[in-house]
């Protein structure tokens, strides 16, 4: 997911061109208050009129308690934004009183149920609640990790390995698997130091996130190198779905592949490998199997 | 950068990087802007450096209703 200012519209028409899965435009903390108005109407524009192809489009909106919340809601619900991500969320209440507007302003044009929400967890509370926010809305898709407030708001600094936000990271990450949604890790921002960046995306994705935030397109190759199968990952996931298929077949549960037991979690831990090669685009959909 | 002032009928004074190739239909896109939103005299001036048509909607939009305190979601 890759963050663009909403106040620049040149950034806004290129974004897509570099491939990410998604791009955020952001009305919030990259835009100052004297330009609200005319990010949002930028915004609106873009995404009515920029084709993005298959990239998941996400607005960044202001907090509903500020003179700008709805206004941003009721401009990107009308554009046909794909998600909406709430920052600074620290309660269901929260995330319900979003749910309410988007209700509101899609009534008024007739796409019921369309957009879907991503809550960002960015204090301590909201790591405390995460399983509750990230429950509270069927249209919720997932929740995300926003370090910078976070790390404020613990009174500590971010730090190179990330040990500050080890508990809210965990947290997120379960929360998100109990209420059967996504989960997306926080942006780094220093784009000179690729080698710790790597790193980063590699505890993250051991610690089970879906994907990164990213700021620049530099990232990309990183976040998607890390993310993809390996040609040897992907071939034991594919003896391993094959094997238990056979199995399957011959009424048997439990099956060994070159010496180990595989069962249940394994088979489960093969067919995400192979959805993720699927989504990454490394192997055909066809031809998984 | 667009900005306007009040005038009589729609005067619209470009500076554009692409004037020779797209200035006929960069004022096209501001005109009809204008006057979907119901202002038919003003004095507009842009400066444009290539922006796309949807750029240019949202730069004059913007001006718009900070000129006017329309509220373009709402109107």
């Amino acid at each position: 997911m890759m963050f663009v200012p909403g106040n620049n519209p040149g950034m806004m028409a290129d974004a897509h061109i570099y491939g990410p899965d998604s791009i955020m435009l952001d009305l919030e903390d990259s835009v100052t208050m004297a330009e609200k108005d005319a990010a949002r109407l930028l915004v609106h524009n873009a995404l009515k009129s920029i084709d993005y192809g298959n990239t998941e489009m996400v607005v960044r909106i202001n907090p509903l308690n500020t003179p700008y919340g709805k206004k941003d809601v009721e401009a990107v619900v009308k554009a046909g934004v794909d998600v909406i991500r709430m920052p600074k969320t620290e309660t269901a209440e929260e995330v319900k009183e979003l749910e309410a507007e988007i209700l509101k302003v899609e009534q008024e044009i007739g796409r019921v149920g369309e957009t879907q929400i991503m809550a960002a967890i960015e204090s301590a509370l909201g790591v405390v609640n995460a399983y509750a926010i990230a429950t509270a809305s069927k249209r919720m898709m997932g929740i995300a990790l926003g370090a910078e407030d976070y790390s404020a708001n613990l009174k500590t600094n971010r730090t190179p390995g990330g040990a500050e936000l080890l508990l809210a990271r965990e947290q997120i990450v379960v929360a998100a698997r109990a209420a059967g949604i996504a989960c997306f890790d926080t942006v780094y921002s220093n784009l000179d130091d690729m080698e710790t960046f790597r790193k980063e995306v590699e505890l993250i994705k051991t610690l089970g996130f879906d994907g990164k935030s990213i700021i620049n397109p530099r990232q990309i190759e990183v976040v998607n190198e890390v993310f993809t199968p390996t040609e040897k990952e992907i071939t034991k996931a594919r003896a391993v779905v094959a094997a238990i298929k056979e199995a399957q077949a011959k009424g048997s549960g439990v099956i060994a592949v070159n010496g180990k037991m595989v069962d249940r979690p394994v088979v489960i831990r093969a067919e995400r490998t192979i959805a993720l090669a699927i989504a990454a685009g490394v192997i055909d959909k066809e031809e998984a199997l | 950068m667009v900005t306007i002032e009040p005038g009589e009928g729609l005067q619209i004074e470009l500076q554009s990087s692409v004037a020779a190739q797209f200035g006929r239909q960069i004022k096209a896109v501001i005109t009809e802007t204008l006057e979907a939103l119901g202002v038919k005299d003003a004095h507009v001036q842009a400066i444009d450096k290539g922006a796309l048509d949807c750029t240019i909607r949202a730069r004059v939009t913007a001006a718009a209703v900070r000129a006017t305190g329309k509220d373009v979601w709402k109107d």
